[in-house]
């Protein structure tokens, strides 16, 4: 299956996003994948609200099933939640579960004014009524796939699947 | 031998003892207490893993800061948290601790934070468990008489990492009433397991037990020796309510050779930094000057015991 370019996906999610732009607009990339496109979104719209970074594993609902795996990141909102409009940043849509796991951990920070969701793509198979406001591309891919965002030495990134 | 602490796939099910735990499970306990610090911070100072969960703080012995960190840790992990002060409950009615355990039981608890004057208790509880069918409910010892106190000795490893980052090139010396401490046996299984190379324990002849240097620890008598250049000291409480017969001339005697004042502080290295599990004795075992000096890291050691305490009981809860 051919995948689109990641790096060239994530200038069409900066353009997509810019007229959408607010003053107090702060973006939130979940760990890792959505981070590495929220540091290039962030850059590329010149928000002046510092980035911030989570890891909802904590928020997730199958951690009894999947336990704790020990690279978790602490969360890091540099900024007050209250009042401000949040952009989430994920790289590839699936179930919802992980979104939904991402703002109930961003209400533990305050009431934010609105909550939108930017992925680099949407896979389809949903569990939950979720789904994104900015979105570079969609495609289908099978429940016995995973697509996969990674960042070589350059830092630059790819698209890849891989078996789940 | 098989590890009582470990399950079938080798993980962790209950904390009895650092006393053979893998490195690597350590490791994993300090890896996930490190975004917990981060909890603290927040409006809402809660995460919901432990979320529908029942933890019993079973004390059969008595203690203000490890019964309020466990406390503390298990609702910001959302539990539900019944404290059993059982000192002045049942058992004094005659009830044996087994009982106590079933009756628990029978009231749907997940988690057991046992702490017992009685080496061993905690381990009793999770054999038990294990003969009744029920690898589902989980222990954690917060400290059996002289055997041991893993969580504190985690919570110190969390501290000496978080300001020494690496441990392979540490001298750390424990010092004053090794013979009567729980934390000083975890703390000396954590240290050499973490790999620290220089493990020395300080103290008057009576308070260390017979062949300590099995644990791989050099002994000193002299405070001034076994302080130069280690890059931590852990002070130790000197605890009276164990002491039976003439072990110490006077707690006076004991502060002049063992109590740790600025001037002996100073064969320590500079960046030294000295801590202290609680309840301290000022004047006994540390001088006020330096308990509340730049070196002491005595109070954030309670604050990382939070984290520390929350790690643990995620991981127990996600096995």
């Amino acid at each position: 299956m051919p995948l689109p370019d990641a790096e060239q996906l994530c200038r069409q999610l900066a353009e997509q996003i810019r007229p959408h732009i607010t003053p107090h607009a702060a973006l939130v990339g979940i760990h890792t994948g959505g981070v590495w496109i929220a540091e290039r979104l962030h850059r590329a719209l010149g928000l002046p609200t510092p980035l911030g970074t989570i890891d909802p594993a904590f928020y997730r609902d199958d951690f009894h099933r999947s336990g704790l795996h020990p690279q978790l990141r602490p969360s890091d909102i540099p900024f007050d939640v209250a009042d401000r409009p949040i952009i989430i940043v994920d790289d590839v849509l699936y179930t919802g579960r992980t979104i939904r796991a991402a703002m109930n951990e961003l209400f533990d920070y305050g009431r934010p004014a609105r909550i939108d969701l930017a992925v680099l793509v949407d896979r389809g198979g949903r569990e939950l009524p979720i789904c994104a406001r900015f979105c570079a591309h969609v495609m289908n891919i099978p429940p016995d796939k995973n697509l996969q965002l990674e960042q070589d030495e350059q830092g630059l990134l790819t698209l890849r699947i891989i078996d789940a | 031998m098989h590890n009582p602490q470990l399950n079938r796939n080798g993980e962790l099910q209950h904390l009895l003892t650092i006393e053979g735990l893998p490195r690597d499970i350590i490791t994993a306990i300090l890896d996930t207490a490190v975004p917990f610090t981060e909890v603290a911070e927040r409006e809402v100072k809660k995460l919901p893993l432990l979320r529908g969960k029942s933890v019993f703080n079973l004390f059969f012995e008595s203690s203000t800061r490890t019964r309020t960190t466990f406390e503390i840790a298990a609702k910001r992990l959302s539990a539900d948290v019944i404290n059993l002060n059982i000192t002045t409950s049942s058992t004094t009615k005659g009830e044996t601790l087994l009982d106590t355990i079933d009756n628990l039981c029978a009231m749907q608890a997940d988690m057991f934070v046992v702490r017992h004057a009685s080496s061993g208790a905690p381990y009793l509880i999770a054999q038990h468990l294990s003969a009744i069918g029920r690898d589902d409910i989980h222990v954690i010892n917060a400290g059996d008489g002289r055997h041991a106190h893993p969580t504190q000795g985690l919570l110190d490893m969390y501290t000496i990492r978080h300001y020494k980052k690496d441990f392979t090139g540490l001298t750390v010396a424990v010092v004053g009433d090794i013979l009567h401490s729980r934390v000083a046996r975890s703390q000396i299984h954590a240290l050499t397991t973490l790999g620290v190379p220089e493990v020395r324990v300080i103290g008057p002849k009576t308070l260390l037990p017979a062949e300590v240097e099995k644990l791989g620890v050099h002994v000193f008598h002299d405070m001034r020796a076994g302080l130069k250049d280690v890059d931590v000291v852990m002070m130790l409480r000197l605890q009276n309510e164990r002491m039976q017969g003439a072990l110490l001339p006077s707690p006076q005697e004991f502060f002049k050779y063992y109590g740790l004042t600025l001037d002996k502080l100073e064969l320590a290295k500079p960046d030294a930094i000295v801590m202290h599990p609680g309840p301290m004795n000022r004047g006994v075992e540390i001088d006020s000057a330096v308990a509340d000096g730049p070196h002491a890291v005595i109070l954030p050691q309670v604050t990382f015991g939070i984290a520390v305490r929350m790690a643990v009981m995620s991981i127990l809860a996600a096995h």
